[in-house]
């Protein structure tokens, strides 16, 4: 049902883990529901030097998260600001119709963690 | 190195045993007739085959062999039990089912289905443990109770129920009594005049024998309509040509299953207890199900701030095919109905792993799975924002 990408994704997670002094840290979905996500961002000059994550959730929320922060790594905000979630799909060769939300999900704890990112530098 | 594969989810399915393959081989290639036509050789021994099986069937269930009609599986079964029932009952205007919140899909949904047409239900609720609440049944019977249909065990969590009491309330109050006995037939000795049985379902590829072919029991006097219309085949009941090779080998593997039960009560519940003791020692793991009144083969655990399909698929890549009652393995967005009737939160529910040992399980598989889950727990709960090492 997965893609290769998808399976090489989840048993290979990249960017797993915590950033100690993160510039920004988004946490998206609820445990009710079977998926959180929370990814952690260290930005310097405007560009994202490093990401990383740590998820709660099945196989797609594992694999969408590893390859968000994939797609953002090395970025400016505004480029990663850019990310969509079908981006990370296409990314992943495609994910069951099913397992979509978890993309969005992928996106929107990207964009957590720079609008965290942006309220602490206020 | 080769990886070893490790078959866990024998409640789902179960291969083809190779004495069941041999009865049914010749029935596809060599007496291929339909046992329709008795006039001449291929016919005849087609006939015979399928009356066989029909023997070895109650014999299993300890009914006579025209109270046995095949179907295509357990769903078909249930279907044919419930809405048969029903419709039978409605000139009497009895219109209420009793069920459990907890049974499988193919009654669950079979029973919203006829609530939708003005039928009315009562889901009875069951304990911690799994167990259906007989004082809350015994509350449930009204007027117009037509049918009971509590399942024997349960596919998820592996509760064996109290199906004699069961029985003997509904006989008393002379309410029919279905159970769905998918997980029971071939793991617990069952004698439908013992246990006060009306209508029991059955299911071919749990034990050993081919999928799409299953059995409804159906006690003499008990008159159910047609469930499709044509021939004469199955009394004119289920119409149809016979499914020979599949009724063939659910007769042997009935057969098969019902003969050495306590040889696999005893194997099988030492390699389970081992199992749960084992996995058990994983921190923040608890036992789903009751720990005595259980199916020898079912373990069924629920790991802390970790998800269910994750737990599979890493478990898959180790080799091990295993599942889970989790709400990603479906396509809603809850976790299993079953976790949640227990009384778990739904973030418990979700991180449920499901195991069914079976014949073709091995002390080395057992040692296997005991050293891959606590791996594969640890990898998840690293990489889990919920969990507090």
């Amino acid at each position: 049902m997965y893609s290769e990408k998808v399976m090489e994704h989840f048993a290979n997670p990249r960017n797993v883990g915590e950033i100690v002094n993160a510039d920004g840290i988004g946490e998206v979905g609820n445990a009710k529901c079977g998926d959180i996500m929370k990814m952690y961002i260290k930005v310097e000059n405007g560009i994202i030097t490093d990401v990383r994550f740590k998820t709660f959730g099945c196989g797609a929320a594992i694999a969408t998260s590893s390859m968000a922060t994939e797609l953002v790594m090395g970025k400016t905000i505004d480029e990663a600001l850019k990310l969509t979630n079908k981006a990370v799909v296409e990314a992943l060769e495609g994910l069951p119709g099913e397992k979509l939300h978890c993309s969005v999900l992928a996106e929107q704890a990207i964009k957590a963690a720079i609008s965290d990112y942006y309220e602490r530098a206020r | 190195m080769n990886q070893r594969i490790v078959y866990a989810d024998n409640a789902a399915t179960t291969s083809v045993s190779g004495n069941v393959l041999k009865a049914m081989m010749p029935y596809f290639t060599e007496h291929y007739g339909n046992p329709s036509n008795k006039l001449y050789g291929q016919g005849k021994y087609a006939s015979a085959a399928v009356e066989n099986a029909r023997i070895k069937t109650s014999a299993a269930l300890g009914c006579t062999p025209e109270e046995i009609f095949f179907t295509s599986g357990g769903t078909e079964a249930d279907n044919w039990a419930i809405r048969g029932v029903m419709s039978a009952f409605l000139q009497e205007n009895k219109k209420h089912i009793i069920t459990s919140v907890f049974e499988h899909h193919a009654v669950l949904n079979t029973c919203a289905e006829l609530e939708k047409k003005g039928f009315e239900v009562t889901y009875v609720p069951v304990d911690e443990e799994g167990i259906i609440k007989l004082d809350e049944l015994k509350k449930a019977f009204r007027d117009s109770t037509a049918l009971c249909t509590v399942m024997f065990v349960n596919n998820e969590i592996g509760t064996v129920q109290p199906i004699k009491q069961i029985g003997e309330i509904c006989r008393e109050k002379g309410v029919i009594f279905h159970t769905d006995a998918v997980q029971a037939v071939g793991n617990l000795p069952i004698d439908v005049n013992v246990f006060n049985i009306d209508l029991l379902s059955l299911s071919g590829h749990k034990i050993h024998g081919p999928k799409g072919v299953g059995a409804l029991y159906v006690r003499k006097g008990i008159v159910l309509p047609s469930l499709i219309t044509g021939g004469a085949q199955e009394s004119g009941k289920r119409a149809g040509t016979e499914n020979v090779p599949g009724i063939v080998g659910l007769g042997t593997a009935i057969e098969d299953a019902a003969s050495g039960i306590p040889e696999r009560t005893a194997r099988l519940e030492k390699m389970r207890d081992r199992l749960i003791s084992e996995l058990l020692k994983i921190p923040e793991t608890r036992l789903n199900g009751s720990a005595s009144h259980r199916i020898c083969g079912n373990v069924n655990i629920s790991f802390g701030s970790i998800e269910g399909e994750g737990i599979i698929l890493a478990m898959d890549l180790k080799g091990i095919a295993v599942s889970s009652g989790s709400a990603c393995t479906s396509s809603s967005l809850d976790p299993s109905h079953v976790l949640l009737a227990i009384g778990l939160p739904h973030e418990v529910a979700h991180g449920s792993l499901r195991i069914t040992i079976g014949d073709e399980t091995t002390n080395e598989d057992i040692d296997y799975i005991i050293e891959t889950v606590p791996q594969v727990v640890g990898k998840l709960r690293n990489m889990s924002p919920v969990w507090k090492n």
